[in-house]
């Protein structure tokens, strides 16, 4: 059925516009070097292969992580949630992570949801960074809102940048304790936390954007949930 | 006393093991030695099981007396032996001795402990109930931090450096690469860990000076042995290894109670034991597995036990000679850093890798070429309880 563009006009949320992310190359643990990137909107298609085998993963939450990122993205492609953005981790084309956020306001950024297909490679944790880094460097906005689904997500953020907790806020996933990431926070935590080089080697770049490359499910279903590295 | 052999051994692959429970595992290792082992219906006289902390973490006790029934091996004696990280040797030790005494003929020793299924604080503070109860647990002492404090002083008097460590752990994983059984598969790079820029994010400090590649990973995964009579084995078997020395020694329960903290009292006495007994020296040595739940103590263990000088191990390291194809190739199963530290499995762990390679199974990346003499070094607590054993290929 064709879009009532007349209709979409009213349910379509209104969009603020956002500052682009920079892409930055990021050397791991194992030598191979990953691009970090901002996907657009036309890549969710992609990205939502990558996302569907999680959902019957229950090994460390994953299946609500990646029920909720398929819905926000999917909200993102269809015009349903207001100023998002995603910004993906590539090996040599390979998405190896994702995370997304979106602007509440100019001033209050929401973190909304890390996926590391790859694990054991510290993936999740630079892809985070991105996003915090993308919120007070390049959104410029003055705090971010945090909460966490996962044992291991309440590790890396709130112990890692040492969270303020919020006693008077529920974050909008579900409705959780949110914590909170200030300016402050941030640029204390960055010389630790926050790497890249920029700009992007030409030829690693092109690669990245040529293709997003999804492994295939009983790999992802693999790295995620085996036995091994994790 | 007789002359005791290995006639079988059994190893799961390490890892995280969601899907087994802890007696799935000791059973699984356990049917991997009888098989090895070709024991067939043949049943076992004892059976020693290696745990460290199925009481605490599965809230089971009395595991041995599970296992032989599990296994239909009753009504052999069955043994559960707790002695912390170094459970998994004294088990061997106490099946050695029984066999060597003439009480039993037929022996399996098994180790195994399940601790991902907590998290990994949960995992730490159930090691950390090793230490002493009045000195050290309260004040928020844990084996890391132990390890991290061990380590400075260590850096202090022999100059050891963040290169040296990162040599260890970079060659342990590559060699846990190689290793099927291995929980981490995963090859590192200088300068992923320690030259870019990036390394801060990728291996971060975990207990200043150690960083996260400096530490054995927690795990699940169960090992197991079969040990006999020299005497009894039969000509159609695999290739017997002898027991050829163990030795096991014991030092301060604290730290700071030691005269020197950087001295391993108990590394050194177990090993010279072991050595004497088995009437060589540790130059005679072709591979060793040294209990690396540290990248330091791999450092301090080859020195303490003999193969280096003290204050040369680290030098060692970086110069490769602890490689496979070096000196004295160590760890090349991947250790504990790789193939990681299911506490209870360990030091049976270190043994099945020894028989692997004495009996030149291993594939040729990870084989030490004409390996005669094999030695493992189990630690328990920090040094204060330690066991070692010269294992001999019987030609």
């Amino acid at each position: 059925m064709a879009l009532d563009m007349e209709l979409e006009a009213v349910l379509r949320p209104p969009e603020i516009e956002m500052a682009p992310y920079p892409a930055k190359i990021v050397t791991l643990a194992n030598g191979m070097r990953m691009v970090v990137r901002e996907v657009q909107r036309d890549d969710v298609p992609v990205l939502l292969n990558a996302v569907r085998p999680t959902l019957k993963i229950e090994r460390d939450y994953y299946d609500i992580v990646g029920a909720r990122l398929y819905a926000e993205l999917l909200g993102w492609y269809r015009y349903r949630v207001r100023n998002e953005y995603c910004i993906v981790g590539q090996i040599d084309g390979l998405l190896v992570g994702i995370v997304n956020g979106r602007m509440m306001n100019a001033d209050i950024g929401i973190s909304l949801h890390t996926l590391a297909i790859d694990r054991g490679l510290r993936i999740g944790s630079h892809l985070f960074a991105s996003k915090m880094e993308h919120h007070i460097e390049y959104l410029n906005q003055k705090e971010v809102w945090i909460t966490a689904e996962s044992p291991i997500g309440f590790r890396r953020w709130m112990i890692e940048y040492g969270l303020e907790e919020q006693t008077n806020v529920q974050h909008e996933l579900g409705g959780a304790t949110s914590y909170l990431l200030t300016r402050d926070l941030y640029f204390a935590s960055k010389p630790r936390l926050v790497v890249g080089d920029r700009p992007v080697p030409e030829d690693f770049m092109s690669v990245a954007e040529h293709e997003i490359i999804v492994a295939d499910e009983d790999t992802i279903n693999e790295k995620i949930a085996g036995t091994k590295g994790r | 006393m007789r002359d005791v052999a290995i006639i079988g051994a059994g190893i799961i692959p390490f890892g995280r093991r969601d899907e087994d429970t802890l007696m799935d595992m000791l059973a699984y290792a356990s049917l991997n030695a009888l098989d090895d082992a070709g024991m067939g219906d043949k049943g076992v006289d004892a059976v020693y099981v290696a745990n460290m902390g199925a009481g605490i973490l599965q809230h089971q006790t009395a595991v041995a007396s599970a296992l032989v029934d599990r296994l239909g091996l009753l009504p052999a004696a069955a043994e559960s032996i707790e002695n912390g990280p170094a459970s998994g040797a004294s088990a061997l030790k106490n099946g050695f001795l029984a066999v060597a005494s003439g009480f039993y003929d037929y022996v399996m020793v098994v180790g195994g402990e399940k601790m991902r299924e907590v998290t990994g604080w949960r995992a730490t503070d159930f090691v950390a109930t090793m230490t002493h109860p009045e000195a050290e647990y309260p004040y928020g002492v844990t084996l890391p931090g132990m390890a991290g404090m061990f380590t400075r002083l260590y850096m202090e008097k022999y100059g050891i450096t963040q290169e040296h460590l990162v040599a260890v752990a970079i060659k342990n994983q590559e060699m846990g690469a190689l290793n099927p059984y291995a929980h981490v598969e995963m090859v590192i790079t200088k300068e992923g860990i320690m030259d870019s820029p990036h390394a801060v994010v990728n291996n971060p400090m975990g207990a200043d000076p150690l960083h996260l590649y400096d530490m054995c990973p927690v795990t699940d995964g169960a090992a197991a042995l079969v040990i006999c009579p020299l005497e009894m084995v039969k000509d159609k078997g695999k290739t017997p290894i002898h027991i050829a020395g163990f030795g096991q020694a014991t030092d301060t329960h604290t730290l700071q109670e030691r005269d020197d903290p950087t001295d391993l009292k108990a590394v050194t006495l177990a090993s010279k034991q072991a050595f004497d007994r088995a009437k060589i020296k540790p130059s005679d040595i072709d591979v060793a597995e040294l209990h690396d739940a540290f990248t330091i103590l791999e450092i301090a263990e080859s020195e303490h036990a003999g193969f280096f000088k003290k204050g040369e191990g680290g030098k060692a390291a970086l110069e490769g000679k602890t490689r496979l194809g070096g000196k004295i190739p160590i760890n090349t199963s991947g250790g504990l850093k790789a193939r990681g530290h299911p506490v209870g499995a360990t030091g049976v762990a270190q043994v099945v890798d020894i028989v692997y390679q004495l009996r030149h199974e291993l594939n040729k990346d990870r084989q030490v070429k004409n390996a005669k003499y094999g030695f493992t070094l189990n630690f328990g607590g920090f040094g204060n309880n330690v066991l070692a054993f010269v294992f001999r290929r019987v030609q």
